[in-house]
């Protein structure tokens, strides 16, 4: 037992803690509130305190855990809301008041779960392979793994509750729930490099900039830009098996409103709420700073621990910066010396160690899964240079970069073609047949087109020849009828990757007969009077009709012949 | 149950700016409150801000001028600060303090609450779905307020964004339901702080009102409490006793350069444009106590308002300010006429919520985006005419620059005093969309167009 020395808001330093660890959790004074060792100096240890501390003093008890900071894992997990170090916050208070017990805990920890064996006794089984499994029915099954060994015992399918035993393997006694330190990655067989695209239902995204398991995606950009729009549709639309939902310093009416959508919608790929496939992190920009630093890294453990189960998960993280600015300001209060605007001398090496546990692997059981990583980014003031977005870029797979201009003209996802990239791209696009030829031609419309806009911006565009003048036209129509994809309508939320290559396929046939009529001295005026509404509302139609809407606007294009 | 610790201390180490620095302390925790007798009698308030052994560091909130090392007693209440709360408030004018200017009585109340509050359980929040209607027609139509949302005016030196301020305080309401207004004024002029007072003098006389002034030679520090007294306030009217409140804090910049002060003070190391690396998380922690919850009648709207230093959006103020609310009206000299509110770069998050059929009009959301959509097509006709000449443009350009022209003039500009039903706005927003050719409306249903289209145009 130590004794409180000096607190500072989060930082709080405690004497006499002789034995402790780096990252032990310690209790801080007579609520014991949760910290973490991060400086150790002979007896002295500086800790960052999870809760607010007001009241704590010097002279105050602090008390060793003996454990790094850990996260429940169980079969609790889907379909819960938790805080940054993963304690459920259903059921605890309408104030989060860290003086007031958590009555959530001792509820939790009593509810049984439908266990069923998948293994008998008396039989070996390697480490990470499944040896019993939870399932719910809605979610996707829960799988309790082997420590590796011989099965001694095993639990008779039936109600179980999280900790009691399901079964002894190896001398080693396995329950459903267990504590697990999140610093650390958890272990797997191999990592995969060939990539496996992730579907989004975002045009822009799969089409331009796709993603693949167990990539690593940026997200920066202004406020208001669309950050935490694009990140809620991928958390409901991707067809990934687990979404971990990190709201990492943001607002609570956000997390109130993901939290209610998910639990309204139905998951197309299983039938059972989205709800149940996601695992929600609220920790808002009130809550305690420093387990907002924490809820990265809970985040990502529980993305761990399914992909463990030889799941595709898929971590979002809103956002990133209010993370490096947790580690900022105990850096500051710490006295350690300063790097760039502030931000401690590791941040660089932090988010490459963040993003580095996402990748496709096989499991320790030799299962197929992959923890896919995607962050926001805030950049203060817009600026793209700042620490924590150039860093960040360095890291990442792929960067799709919000763009100010495109969110103010209301152009939403405002992801800007020319600002972004996907690293992968070439190498997913290169397996579909067609699909490279049709990315390169959009992605070259695109610039081209912005190309010409400045051009026209100086000279006008009549100045233009015909043919770049349906580039102009051609960049429109794309911007218009494909990129642009509003969150809020019912039918284009969400776009199938077969739809997002039907409307692609036949803007490009509405832009290649333009070319072939200005080919053949059809006036370009003309051309761009024409109505093009049919194709630019085409993504508002169903599937089917999307063909006959390309044809209505051809046989209008072919009448001036 | 306020128990003061019995101790005193008298061993002032240091003083510092707005500091105190006390030795000998024993048991003092972290933000307790603290209480500072001078030598005269004066009594002064402050928080603990660091406590390292035997140091207690205290910034007081009515500043340190006139404090000496000598003679100085510094006692601790045990628990950070608590005010009372309670309807006792209501109808009350009193300084950044909480300190009556209205020559009442102190304020009582049968509860009392902690001045930072605690954080709302996000799984009991229920989302915002309802307007606070302001009698404003650029705003009503097209960034409406939504009962438990943040939402920030930006504006810069020499704009009305307090007679904006006033207006929507004076004017805001709940369809009928009961409505309240907090009104915190941080570091406002003599002048300002009168013409707020005024405009809501209606208001105040009718209960509705609880206005704390921090004037501008008033202490500085004084200015990290006042926005704090007002939303713990406004959060027990609110939360625990059921109405609809709207909390206005201006002028956020204020507040923030008094917390600078206090950082530089204690020699931190500063991030952007020194102000501390904090800065976020300290107005979150303010912005964020906006809500509803689950099961409970009231509502909390916060509206924070600031001046962005010369005119800069991406000032730390403006942009972490834009970067917890949800949205913002943003006023500017491009446009004229009173409120000066910039529809393009305006925009209320949650409007959607808060707008449309059951709550303002069927046809809300849709002509909010159609008379955007215009206003944009417009700003690029204009920019083509700058280059070519008004001439030049296609017959559907000059249509739109004409509504641009009309909704400045029908719409947005509006007299200070004039309170505008959301029938007499949809009335007037129908006769800007009008200006334009009936097919070019395409983000309007035909039933809506059939029954608020004007052919006469
Ligand atoms: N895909 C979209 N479809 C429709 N509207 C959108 C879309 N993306 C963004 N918006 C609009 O932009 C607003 C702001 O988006 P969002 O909240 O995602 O911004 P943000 O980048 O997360 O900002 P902050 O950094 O402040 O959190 C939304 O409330 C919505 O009105
Ligand atoms: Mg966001």
């Amino acid at each position: 037992m130590g004794t409180v020395t000096r607190v500072n808001g989060p930082l709080v330093e405690v004497e006499g803690l002789t034995g402790a660890a780096m990252f032990e959790l310690v209790a801080l004074g007579p609520h014991r509130l949760p910290g973490e060792i991060i400086a150790l100096r002979g007896d002295r240890a500086t800790i960052q305190a999870y809760e607010y501390t007001g009241g704590l003093a010097p002279g105050d008890p602090a008390r060793r855990g003996g454990s790094p900071l850990s996260a429940r894992l169980g079969p609790h997990l889907l379909g819960g809301v938790f805080d940054g170090l993963l304690r459920p916050l259903g059921g605890a208070g309408m104030w989060l008041d860290p003086a007031a017990p958590p009555p959530a805990r001792a509820a939790r920890a009593g509810r049984s779960w439908p266990f069923r064996p998948l293994v008998e006794e008396g039989r070996t089984v390697a480490r990470g392979t499944p040896i019993g499994s939870v399932d719910s029915g809605s979610s996707p099954p829960y799988l309790v793994l082997s420590p590796g060994g011989a099965v001694s015992r095993i639990r008779e399918p039936g109600p179980c509750p999280s900790g009691d035993p399901v079964a002894v393997v190896g001398g080693v006694q396995v329950t459903l729930g267990r504590e697990q330190p999140v610093r650390r990655a958890l272990p797997y067989d191999v990592r995969h490099e060939e990539p496996v695209p992730l579907t989004t239902g975002q045009r822009v995204i799969d089409l331009l900039l796709p993603v693949s398991r167990g990539g690593t995606v940026a997200v920066p950009g202004g406020f208001g830009t669309g950050k935490t729009v694009l990140l809620q549709q991928i958390a409901k639309w991707c067809d990934a098996d687990v979404v971990v939902y990190v709201g990492c310093g943001e607002r609570g009416n956000e997390m109130a409103d993901v939290v209610a959508e998910l639990g309204r919608l139905t998951d197309p790929r299983t039938g059972g709420r989205l709800a149940d496939r996601t695992v929600v992190i609220a920790n808002t920009s009130n809550m305690p700073m420093m387990a907002r630093e924490a809820s990265i890294y809970t985040g990502v453990t529980v993305a761990e621990h399914f992909r463990d189960m030889g799941y595709d998960t898929v971590v979002i993280a809103d956002s990133t910066s209010r993370w490096a600015e947790a580690l900022r300001e105990l850096g500051s209060r710490s006295g350690a010396l300063p790097a760039e605007e502030g931000y401690p001398a590791d941040l660089a090496s932090a988010l490459a160690a963040f993003y580095e546990r996402a990748g496709r692997v096989t499991t320790l059981g030799g299962a197929t899964g992959s923890v896919t990583i995607i962050g926001a980014v805030s950049p203060p003031g817009g600026d793209m240079t700042e620490p924590v977005t150039a860093h960040t870029q360095r890291f990442v797979r792929s960067l799709w970069t919000l763009d100010r201009d495109l969110a103010y003209a209301r152009h939403y996802p405002a992801v800007s073609w020319a600002g972004s990239f996907a690293r992968d791209a070439g190498a997913m696009t290169a397996a579909v047949p067609g699909a490279a030829q049709r990315r390169g031609r959009v992605s070259g419309l695109l610039a081209e087109a912005d190309r010409l806009t400045a051009l026209a911006e100086l000279l006008g565009a009549g100045t233009l020849p015909a043919h770049e003048r349906i580039v102009l036209l051609a960049g429109r129509l794309i911007r218009e009828g494909f990129l642009q994809q509003s969150a809020l309508s019912p039918r284009d939320s969400f776009c199938r990757p077969e739809r997002t290559t039907l409307i692609a396929d036949a803007l490009l046939a509405v832009v290649d007969r333009c070319q072939t009529l200005v080919e053949n001295q059809v006036p370009v005026a003309w051309i761009e009077q024409q109505d093009f509404s049919p194709i630019l509302r085409a993504k508002e139609a169903p599937e089917e009709e999307i063909a006959a809407r390309r044809d209505t606007v051809l046989d209008a294009l072919e009448r001036s012949r | 149950m306020t128990v003061w610790a019995p101790v005193e201390y008298t061993d002032v180490a240091e003083l510092r700016g707005p500091l105190v620095m006390v030795r000998g302390t024993r048991g003092v925790g972290w933000d307790e409150y603290a209480s500072i007798e001078l030598e005269t009698g004066e009594r002064r308030h402050g928080l603990v801000l660091e406590a390292d052994h035997d140091l207690a560091v205290v910034q007081v909130f009515e500043g340190t001028a006139g404090i000496r090392a000598e003679g100085t007693r510094v006692t601790f209440a045990g628990r950070p600060m608590r005010i009372p709360v309670g309807p006792g408030w209501l109808g009350r004018v009193c300084d950044g303090g909480g300190r009556p200017l209205d020559g009442g009585p102190p304020v009582a109340g049968a509860a009392d609450a902690a001045v930072n509050g605690f954080p709302l359980n996000p799984t009991l929040r229920e989302p915002p779905s309802e307007p606070v209607l302001t009698g404003i027609s650029a705003i009503d139509l097209l960034t409406t307020l939504v009962r438990g949302q943040k939402i920030a005016v930006f504006s810069a030196a020499g704009l009305p964004h307090l007679k904006l301020a006033a207006q929507i305080a004076a004017q805001a309401g709940a369809g009928g339901e009961p409505f309240t207004v907090v009104f915190a004024a941080i570091g406002l002029t003599h002048a300002d702080a009168a013409t707020v007072r005024d405009r809501l003098e209606e208001r105040s006389a009718a209960g509705e009102l609880t206005l704390l002034l921090n004037l501008a030679d008033d202490p500085v520090i004084e200015r990290i409490l006042t926005p704090r007294l007002a939303l713990t306030i406004a959060e027990h009217l609110a939360f625990t006793v059921g109405r609809h409140v709207l909390a206005v804090l201006a002028d956020m910049t204020s507040y923030c350069e008094a917390l600078r002060e206090v950082s530089a003070a204690r020699g931190e190391i500063p991030a952007r444009r020194a102000y501390p690396g904090y800065l976020y998380s300290d107005l979150a922690s303010l912005y964020e106590r906006c809500g509803r919850v689950r099961g409970r009648p009231g509502s909390l709207t916060v509206l924070p308002v600031l001046s962005m230093p010369a005119g800069d959006i991406t000032h730390p103020v403006p942009d972490l300010t834009g970067y917890i609310t949800e949205g913002q009206i943003l006023l500017t000299r491009n446009v004229s006429a009173y409120p000066h509110i910039d529809p393009l770069s305006s925009l209320s998050r949650m409007m959607r919520a808060g707008a449309g059929p059951g709550r303002t009009r069927p046809e809300h959301v849709d002509l909010a985006a159609q008379i955007i959509a215009a206003l944009s097509r417009a700003r690029q006709a204009r920019e083509l005419a700058e280059l070519v000449g008004e001439s030049a443009l296609s017959a559907v350009d000059r249509r739109h620059l004409a509504l641009a022209e009309a909704f400045e003039h029908r719409l947005l500009a509006q007299r200070g005093d004039e309170l505008r039903s959301l029938g007499e706005t949809f009335d007037r927003a129908w006769d800007v969309v009008s200006m334009l050719p009936r097919r070019e409306l395409t983000m309007l249903s035909s039933e809506a167009l059939d029954a608020g289209y004007r052919e006469e145009r």
